[in-house]
């Protein structure tokens, strides 16, 4: 059995300054529970007075073995796990796992289903980025945009569970297609959000955007240079808000993302105001995805045909024995994938979320690695919060937007 | 395989022995340990492979020759263009020398191959492990690591078991 080690400072003496180890500046611990830290993030951080010198962080509170467990379960059961990664941006999460699985085994998806994918992911990226502008805001003392903020992304909650029954977890990608068709309702939800939508945008936007408050706290606070950024494979929004114009739903287009007419708003400054106002923008730029997806939603199947790979519809289990042993054997036994791998990337409102998908031959994937944007993010914050004072410090967490569980999976 | 890459392997194949594999337009290039570095920092100064966008590993076991594979995923933003670099380890000691100095992004991502597969980085900065406690045994992502299979506590043995875990007491 393992013996209980005591931590002490031997651990992280190569990491922090020589003064800290003769108690002249100080040693100061953060988190894990920490109502500014997001969840369970815990930083070492060393301080001369209130300036930040070092920043340590220590992450692996939520890790949850995501990788180990998918490989014990067939590629249809496997996605219900990555709702749990990024708990909020599951769609996207759902996207970039059945995106994978669709490239691994060759599978064509009909474009009414693409359209709806986009339409989905397109709003849990607003909710998502609904939930760092609350934090964000409540990060830097203002309150009632946290409540506005909530409020909307409840909208956004409904049109999900509207489609797949459930507000987060959802699941409803699925290789080759979606779970089922969305309800008659779908449409007019949608509509009325976005008809709602822009003009909160700008109450947030009045609200902040000119908050002298905020403006102090975040004006040149936390700034990050492009070549730091890409040192640290820092991508999303904080990326773009250094100056890099690199969004892979224009640069690699999936899922029919080549047919919309958007932006990718970009800034120059790299603070963590650049970083605010490029996801204030990035909501306009979803809400114009949304609408044109919506506008031109084509009719049709939402599954592939393939039925190796989608089970038969209700319909057709009653009259064919195919369709029965199909159902069956995937529900079972799963669909087997070759024995090679691929990787497959999506832009999730946090960056670049990429899929490492190995198969074996058999129903099982040999290997899953999720190369989640939080952890990469994260890992650039030392350079961020260096020198500033531990009121920053909280500002430009905030900022980076990190989900745990997308960080420790 | 995609024009713009194919200059690249091309040089990659001058002046490296490696060897190339494609599945569904994705290019994979086998290369010995000892020479990821340099074909790391060719990629990077010469190609413009800024990102590295992933970097992790794969176990065969029971295989042990090689048992794992080392996986760079590399993004070149300006060229639009990725290439996966694999390195094929042994399964006694498996090492590969750190690519920290090529990309810092590295120090996180080589600390999580020691603490899932047990892969160590020669020259790394700062070899802890990043997402299991300090104190853990064994390597998770290791295909001969069990899933789950800890004994669950009740009444009657909880206190049996209680002395086995570790985890702080008092």
């Amino acid at each position: 059995m393992a013996q209980i080690e005591e931590v002490n400072i031997d651990h992280f003496k190569h990491l922090v300054s020589e003064r800290a180890l003769t108690g002249e500046t100080m040693l100061l611990n953060m988190g894990p529970q920490h109502p500014s830290t997001h969840g369970v993030l815990r930083l070492l951080l060393e301080l001369d007075g209130e300036t930040v010198l070092n920043c340590i962080p220590d992450i692996g509170y939520l890790h949850t073995g995501i990788e180990k467990n998918m490989e014990a379960k067939t590629y249809l059961k496997a996605e219900v796990m990555t709702d749990r990664l990024d708990y909020m941006n599951t769609m996207g999460n759902n996207l970039a796992y059945v995106l994978a699985v669709e490239k691994l085994v060759d599978l064509d998806v009909p474009p009414r289903a693409q359209a709806i994918r986009v339409i989905l992911t397109e709003l849990q990226r607003i909710a998502s980025h609904l939930v760092f502008l609350g934090a964000f805001g409540l990060d830097l003392a203002a309150m009632s945009v946290f409540l506005y903020c909530f409020r909307e992304r409840e909208a956004v909650l409904d049109i999900a569970e509207l489609c797949s029954g459930q507000r987060m977890m959802t699941t409803y990608f699925r290789p080759g297609g979606l779970w089922r068709d969305v309800p008659v309702e779908f449409e007019k939800a949608v509509r009325d959000f976005l008809k709602m939508f822009p003009k909160r945008v700008d109450e947030y936007e009045s609200l902040l955007t000119k908050n002298p408050i905020l403006l102090d706290r975040t004006v040149g606070i936390g700034k990050l240079d492009v070549a730091t950024a890409l040192q640290h494979g820092v991508t999303g929004p904080v990326l773009r808000a250094s100056g890099m114009n690199w969004d892979l739903r224009k640069a690699r287009p999936y899922s029919g993302y080549e047919q919309y007419d958007f932006n990718v708003p970009t800034r120059t400054e790299g603070d963590t105001f650049a970083r605010y106002i490029v996801r204030i923008e990035e909501f306009r730029e979803s809400m114009k995805i949304v609408e044109q997806a919506l506008n031109k939603l084509p009719m049709g199947p939402i599954n592939s045909d393939n039925r190796k790979f989608v089970p038969p519809p209700r319909s057709e289990i009653g009259v064919s024995m195919e369709a029965l042993i199909h159902h069956f054997k995937l529900w079972t036994e799963g669909f087997p994938a070759p024995k090679a791998s691929v990787y497959s990337a999506v832009e999730s409102p946090r960056g670049e979320l990429g899929v490492y998908l190995e198969g074996d031959g058999g129903p099982k994937p040999h290997r899953v690695h999720w190369r989640t944007p939080s952890f990469d993010n994260l890992s650039a914050i030392e350079k961020m919060v260096r020198g500033h004072l531990v009121a920053d410090l909280v500002a430009i967490l905030a900022s980076i937007d990190i989900v745990l569980g997308d960080i420790d999976r | 395989m995609d024009k713009k890459l194919e200059k690249i392997i091309q040089a990659l194949q001058e002046t490296f022995s490696v060897e190339i594999e494609e599945f569904r337009d994705e290019t994979h290039v086998f290369i010995q340990a000892e020479q990821i570095v340099d074909a790391l920092l060719l990629l990077r100064d010469k190609y413009d492979f800024e990102l590295l966008s992933a970097l992790t590993a794969t176990d065969y076991w029971p295989q042990q020759s090689p048992r794992f594979h080392v996986i760079y995923q590399l993004s070149s933003l300006a060229r639009n263009v990725t290439v996966q670099l694999r390195v094929p380890l042994n399964g006694d000691q498996p090492k590969i020398p750190t690519a920290t100095r090529v990309y810092e992004v590295a120090n996180w991502r080589e600390r999580e191959l020691l603490d899932m597969f047990g892969i160590e980085s020669e020259g790394h900065p700062d070899p802890r492990r990043i997402l299991m406690p300090e104190d853990h045994v064994g390597h998770p992502l290791r295909r001969d690591y069990p899933l789950g299979y800890e004994e669950p506590q009740f009444t009657f043995n909880l206190e049996e078991i209680d002395l086995q875990k570790p985890y702080a007491k008092e």
